[in-house]
Order: C-alpha cells, then structure tokens, then sequence
C-alpha cells in the first residue's frame, strides 16, 4: 500500500512516529521520513497515524 | 434497531462513530453536534487560524467512510438526560430513547460574569476563532486575561501580527501548573522578549468591556487598558445535561478504566470530559485534555459499549494511554510526554530553560514525565524513556499508598 505526506503541511509533530514507527521516523534535524510504500501489514498502524496527525497532512491513496 | 446516541460532534463524537461501526456495531447511531460546522481540529484555532482568515474546509477531520452512516443531527445539543428511562430531551424539543449513550461534549470556555453580554472574546470554538481574528490587526491594543496555554499562545500569535498585547493573571508565572514555576518563568522571558506585557499574581479589582475598549483595574491599582478582551481562563466540562443522575459532576464525569460512567452499562464518556484512572500513572480519575485522548478514549469507549450491548468479546487489557501534549508558541515547540500533572518537582536533565532543553518531571524520585523546549530530534528518544520510566513503576510501584500531589513543582 502508498502512504503520501504533504510535506508542505506537515510540522513535525511525530504523532505519526508514535502510531506507526515502523513507517514513520524522524530525522536527526527533527524533519519527518517516512516510507513511501509500506507492506499491508501496517495498514492498522497507518490509518491510526493518519488520525493522529495533527494537521491532518498523511494520506493512504488507494 | 438499537440506537446508540453520541452527545457532541467533535473529534471525540467522530472518532468513537467510526470506531462503533469499524467494530461491527449494526445498529442505530444518532450523533448530536451543539455547533452547526462538522468536526473540524481545535489546536490552531489559538496559533495559524488566528493569523488569517480561519478556513473550515482546511480545519474539519477527514472522516472514515463509516462516519456517514450515523444520523448527523446539527446545531441540536441535549438538554437533559435520564440514564434509568434511556432518554434524551434535546434542545429543539424532541425527545430521544437510546440504548447505549457516549458522552462527548467536550469542554466549554470559561467566562467572567461581568464579561458575559459585552464584547469580550474567548477562543474555543471555529466562530469564536473567526471573531477574534477579525480583531487582530496591526496596532490592536489586546488584553488577554488568563496566562494558560490558550492565552500564551494567543498573545504569542497576536504580538507577531503587530498587536500590543499586555495578558493579565491570578497565577505568578505563565503556564504555572501545567509546567511548574521554573519553565513557566522561562517562556515568560520569551514572550517579553517578543514585546508581551505580564501583570501577574494579581486579581482583578473591577473592569470595564466594550465591543472597542476594555480597561481592567488590578488590585495594586495598575491598569490596563486596550482594545480588544479575550478571556482565556480555562475551560469547564459541559456535563449540565447529565444532572438529575445522581452522578458526581465536580470534574467531568466519573468513569472506570473501561470508560463507563461510574460503571454503568451502556454509557460511556470520551475525550475532555471523561474522567478516568490510568494504571500508567496511578488509580485516580483524571480528566485529559490532550489531541490523543479523544482518539484513544474513543476507541477503548466503542469496545466497552459494543461489550455491553452485543455478545461482543473486548479487549480487556488496562486502558493505558500515554498522556501528551504541545503548544507552539513563536518558534518554540513544547511538547510533553507523561504527567506533568502528578509531578512535585522539575528538574532541568539537558539543556537550558532559554534555549532548548529537556526538563523532567519527578513524583518523589520517579519520573512521570519530561517536557521538551525545542530540541526536536530528541522527541522520539525522550518519549521512550518516559514509557519506559511509567511501565517500571507500574511492575514495582514505590509510592502505591502516596496521596497524588496537586501539581507540578
């Protein structure tokens, strides 16, 4: 499954870390990275962390 | 069909909607919003949204498809509640029998009497927001009364628009029981920096409030004059709806570790107003008013719910969640993991107050949890060593029998 941010949006609150770290990191500068494909498995994890996100920035497209 | 009504369409209401039908609930749910506008985020209605005109497409929740199939009824709140009978009387003069009932309906802001009727200001909801904002221009004088987060950052939002902002306070530093006296007085540092004014440790005499001019008088004889008024002097549970019930409404709502209102079947509370024990900090029911809570609340509140209403089969483990919560004031981020609430004492563990730092927050020698000034990178590390500080003293408690201690250092 695709997992998009809009990095524009995004602040870097690490609500998403928290929900779904397999996916979601943040960098030595505090910057979010994430993985743009991620295995099924994570689709739990990943649609928690795109509720949790506090400006609403993570999408799963399909 | 068995209907669950949900009072209040905030996150709390939304997130507990989807979570009853994700969960398999093939019932009825009707979801009571007391505003007119979907569920739409709260936390930049004091920072971003007050700096443009606030966007309500921008700022309302993407839903779950499952969101829409409950009956969203708009503008209607519940007036009075009857847990024995199953019925709601609702404020458009209908009443309503339900089978299980979540009560979500959030906080209210705080308002002075005397302010009520004039031009004063709060800011906890999209319409207030939009007020204010109109309000803020460059050269408002800005009078803000509270020196909590709320009123923090909007004076922080304000000076940066070019307002004069002088914030008025009973308590001594900002931010004083949430962070303690000592990283409160640091951010105050940062705001006069900035150009804010403080008149603090000081009641208010008397006070005059229009729509154009406002002017409080301070028990030393100080005055403050200004604009613009804006009341942020924390929030209260909106519980009215629920007396007649015989149920303590001193703080919210009473709830058990499953989210029943003092254990009754079938009616649960979330997000602000529900008052719960959490086995990570101790067994006292405390209110939460944190982003994740309304989510974490919401999901544990629709398992209890289809517990007792179906054959459903939950998870029985210790509700738990991690207290947390920010606030963005300029370019500072502060950002807490734990309970600062229970700490006694602050002690600075890296950095420094004026700068960055990482500060933690101890109930006798055990951390119950950290703040971070700034210091991004060290977010993820510093939240894992407070889970992992709570989960050590949840397996070998030092302090069961301690009373809980009123507030941070």
């Amino acid at each position: 499954m695709r997992v998009d941010v809009d990095m524009d949006v995004c602040q870097n609150y690490g609500q998403c870390v928290f929900a779904a770290p397999e996916v979601f990191d943040l960098d030595d500068a505090g910057d979010l990275v994430y993985q743009g494909e991620v295995d099924d498995a994570s689709r739990t994890d990943v649609e928690a962390a795109v509720m949790a996100c506090p400006v609403q920035a993570i999408a799963i497209p399909d | 069909m068995a209907r669950i009504v949900v009072v209040g369409g905030s996150l709390g209401g939304l997130r507990v909607t989807e979570g009853l039908y994700a969960a398999g609930w093939d019932g009825e749910v009707v979801v009571l919003s007391a505003e007119e506008h979907a569920p739409y985020t709260r936390p930049p209605l004091s920072k971003a949204a007050l700096t443009a005109a606030p966007d309500l497409a921008t700022l309302a929740f993407k839903q779950r498809p499952e969101a829409g199939r409950a009956e969203w009824r708009y503008g209607v709140s519940a007036v009075s509640c009857d847990l024995d009978a199953r019925t709601l009387r609702l404020s458009d003069g209908t009443d309503l029998s339900w089978d299980g009932l979540v009560a979500a309906t959030g906080v209210e802001a705080r308002r002075l009497p005397e302010v009520v009727g004039t031009g004063g200001h709060v800011v906890r909801t999209y319409d207030d927001c939009r007020a204010l904002q109109e309000r803020l221009t460059t050269g408002t004088r800005l009078v803000v009364l509270g020196a909590g987060f709320i009123g923090s950052e909007i004076a922080a939002t304000a000076v940066r628009l070019g307002c004069e902002v002088d914030v008025v306070a009973l308590d001594d530093v900002p931010m004083q029981a949430p962070l303690g006296r000592e990283v409160g007085a640091a951010i105050q540092r940062r705001h006069e920096r900035e150009g804010v004014r403080f008149h603090l440790g000081r009641g208010i005499a008397s006070f005059t409030c229009g729509t154009d001019a406002t002017r409080v008088t301070l028990e030393d004889g100080t005055k403050v004059e200004g604009d613009v008024l804006v009341q942020a002097i924390g929030s209260a549970p909106a519980t009215s709806w629920l007396a007649g019930n015989d149920l303590d409404l001193t703080d919210g709502l009473v709830c058990d570790n499953d989210l029943r209102i003092e254990g009754r079947r079938g009616v649960v509370a979330v997000g602000d107003v529900a008052r719960f024990p959490n086995p990570l900090i101790d067994d006292v029911p405390r209110r939460v008013e944190h982003w994740q809570m309304p989510m974490d609340t919401a999901r544990r509140a629709a398992a209890t719910l289809l517990s007792d209403l179906t054959a459903a089969v939950v998870d029985t483990a210790p509700f738990a969640p991690l207290p947390s919560f920010w606030s963005d004031q300029y370019d500072l981020r502060v950002q807490s993991f734990g309970s600062l609430a229970v700490a006694d004492r602050a002690e600075v563990l890296e950095g420094d107050l004026d700068d960055e730092a990482v500060v933690g927050y101890f109930r006798g020698d055990d951390l119950v949890g950290a703040l971070l000034l700034g210091m991004p990178r060290q977010m993820v590390r510093v939240r894992k060593m407070v889970v992992a500080a709570l989960a050590q003293r949840q397996e070998c408690p030092r302090d069961r029998d301690a009373p809980a201690a009123g507030g941070a250092a």
